[in-house]
């Protein structure tokens, strides 16, 4: 077995582009669920209402890139509002309905037959993220440490890419902090006793909602992007729960907890693949119990496996206060 | 909690305030009866500044009129009492006044400015604090954070000023002064980082109502605040409420315990099946008949006379037979 090439994929993937993606999306999430108790599930809506923003804009009609950034912000924000106006005066479970759907609906539209013209149907976009590479300030090399490295390319999505991590984690760091924040906090404690002090509960959960959202959808440019192709099936169900996975294993409502989260996450998918597909080649895993088509779905299994073990030892998640944990008990 | 101390427990409770405070605040109370002591006492009567005023509030859940209030008003700056058997809807009454439910009719102002379809934030910062009768901590905030997020006002309560500490850092210094004044005052100060999930039942009583006082209302409104709190520390919360209408603050609260109702209040209104049946000073209120019949006397927990002990007795002891007999036969 190689191990070299096993660890220095799991330290790709540790900062790679799908680790960026997922913190975004993360951050936002943690934002609405961590933070405010929103229980947003259509976290998959922002990242793909972003993403389809830039890229049917550049792609489809043939405008500048900025303009695309734009559209598709203005576009996370859209989709908050939609999301929020009617359910947020209605009790939590009825955001959590509304959002899946909705991400459904978007995922299902864009994928259709009839606005194929316009958003590619289940082929997507592609040949809109030319203007990004052109402002590559990195030279055509290959930026390597021993095997560890990346091309200019990816060297350039991943620095846009960890500067958007690090500016969204201060946002979060400063907002979290302040009587805004604690607002928010108390809102996913009691909405009740917040309304009681005066404050407008409402409109606190969509200012909430809108963050969150434009938080989660740079995670949908910066995928864009980073692979200069978009497909439908990309942002369904999956990325969302993958989101929850990562803010469960880094702890919610903690600002850092989401991108080490989404390290972590990544970092088990890469080592587990690489393992056992480097022990079914050299036969010590005997290819009927485990097929190498069958690998992508057993790494899934680990990283269930593990997410059961923390629930039992650190059910808190890697940064969560044990203490709060033991309140829920009372 | 049971009205098992009925009228005829009533008596004056030691309080251990010192003679001068007492004194001054019997002042307060005495000028709050003054007032009063033109009123008629009976349910409806107008006051001679009235804060409050409803008018035929009525709240229907399915067949039950868990509401039916044809007119009150409450007088500014007084302690007024609201008691009431267990389901009388009290604290229904209270969630219309304060915008958390609302009623299928009727109409209510505070201070003059009508309330009607107002929203419950909206009729806080008007002035109507309320806190609840299933105490509402914000578990996972410290005691502290719980205080200052009592205030109002704050400019870090808006999304763009709260980025830059700067902006509110001096304002956020004040209402921890407040909030910390409160706290000691309250005897919360030891807990002050505690998380407020921590706390036991009656400290949490005691952290809604120091919290509803943050946001400095003119009026509030206390849903059973001293349940499960300990008897000496309900004599201080009492010394608490009492400061309150020095401070010229109007009180409406929800209370079961006579001894206490008796002790703090000026007027007492009493509910029974949503309506207002009677209302005056405590002393005229429970002595009431109409009061006695539908409050106090007719109460599951009145002693049995020993006739209907007896009949009790004959009764269970007959049904015990009856299911010795079925068992025997039944083993046969
Ligand atoms: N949301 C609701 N749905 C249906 N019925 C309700 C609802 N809220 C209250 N009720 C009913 O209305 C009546 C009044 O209830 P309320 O809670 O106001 O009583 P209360 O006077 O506060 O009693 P207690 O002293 O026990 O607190 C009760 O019969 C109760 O069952
Ligand atoms: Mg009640």
């Amino acid at each position: 077995m190689d191990w070299t090439r096993i660890i220095v994929n799991a330290l790709e993937a540790s900062v790679g582009l799908q680790t960026v993606v997922f913190a975004l999306a993360a951050i936002g999430l943690n934002v609405h669920v961590g933070y405010t108790g929103l229980l947003n599930f259509g976290q998959s809506g922002f990242l793909a209402v972003a993403a389809y923003g830039l890229a049917v804009t550049v792609a489809t009609f043939d405008l500048p890139m900025w303009l695309g950034i734009i559209i598709g912000l203005a576009a996370a924000v859209v989709l908050a509002l939609l999301l929020g106006i009617p359910t947020l005066r209605l009790r939590a479970d009825y955001l959590a309905i509304v959002t899946i759907a909705a991400a459904e609906i978007i995922r299902l539209t864009v994928r259709s037959v009839t606005f194929e013209e316009t958003f590619g149907g289940s082929d997507g976009r592609q040949a809109f993220a030319a203007g990004f590479y052109n402002l590559n300030p990195y030279p055509v090399n290959e930026y390597n440490i021993g095997r560890f490295g990346f091309n200019e390319r990816q060297m350039w999505i991943l620095t846009v890419g960890w500067i958007l991590v690090g500016l969204s984690c201060l946002v979060v760091y400063l907002l979290m902090r302040s009587p805004w924040g604690r607002v928010l906090k108390a809102i996913r404690e009691d909405e009740d006793a917040v309304r009681s002090l005066g404050k407008n509960v409402y409109a606190y959960k969509m200012q909430s909602l809108i963050i969150g959202g434009v938080l989660g959808c740079l995670g949908g440019f910066i995928y864009a992007l980073g692979q200069a192709s978009i497909q439908p099936d990309i942002f369904g169900t999956d990325t969302t729960f993958f989101a929850y996975t990562i803010l469960i294993l880094g702890g919610a409502a903690r600002v850092g907890a989401p991108v080490v989260g989404a390290m972590i996450f990544w970092v088990i998918l890469s080592l587990s693949d690489n393992i056992l597909n480097e022990a079914i080649d050299a036969g010590y895993i005997s290819p009927k119990v485990i097929a190498t088509a069958e690998v992508g779905q057993v790494r899934f299994m680990i990283v269930g496996l593990l997410l059961m073990l923390l629930m039992i030892f650190r059910p808190q998640g890697i940064f969560g206060d044990r203490r709060e944990i033991a309140l829920d008990a009372r | 909690m049971p009205a098992d101390n009925d009228h005829e427990t009533i008596g004056s409770t030691d309080t251990t305030v010192t003679t001068q405070e007492a004194g001054s605040r019997r002042g307060q109370r005495d000028a709050a009866g003054v007032a009063l002591a033109g009123v008629d006492h009976q349910p409806g009567a107008a006051k001679p500044d009235a804060i409050l005023v409803a008018d035929n509030i009525v709240r229907q859940f399915g067949g039950l009129r868990a509401v039916d209030v044809d007119h009150i008003e409450i007088q500014r700056g007084a302690i007024t009492a609201l008691i009431g058997p267990n389901g009388a809807g009290k604290t229904t009454f209270f969630n219309l006044l304060t915008g958390f439910d609302q009623p299928d009719e009727g109409t209510w102002s505070f201070g003059g400015r009508s309330l009607k379809g107002v929203a419950a934030h909206k009729v806080a910062r008007m002035g109507m604090v309320r806190t609840f009768q299933l105490t509402k901590a914000l578990s996972k905030l410290t005691v502290i954070e719980n205080m200052r997020l009592g205030a109002t006002g704050q400019k870090g309560e808006n999304v763009f000023t709260a980025l830059f500490r700067g902006l509110w850092g001096a304002q956020e210094r004040e209402i921890t002064e407040r909030a910390d004044d409160l706290l000691a005052r309250f005897k919360l100060d030891t807990k002050r980082e505690d998380f407020a999930g921590s706390l036991s039942g009656g400290q949490r009583k005691l952290l809604e109502m120091a919290r509803a006082l943050m946001v400095g209302p003119e009026m509030v409104m206390l849903d059973e605040p001293m349940a499960g709190v300990n008897p000496a520390l309900t004599q201080s919360l009492l010394g608490h409420v009492k400061d309150l209408r020095e401070d010229g603050m109007t009180v409406l609260f929800v209370e079961h315990d006579m001894d206490m109702v008796r002790d703090i209040s000026d007027w007492v209104l009493v509910m029974a099946q949503g309506k207002v049946i009677a209302e005056g000073p405590p002393d005229a209120v429970m002595g009431d008949q109409r009061v006695i019949d539908a409050y106090l006397g007719s109460h599951h927990d009145a002693p049995l006379t020993e006739e209907d002990e007896q009949l009790v007795l004959a009764e269970a002891e007959e049904a015990l037979e009856r299911e010795r007999a079925e068992a025997e036969k039944e083993n046969q």
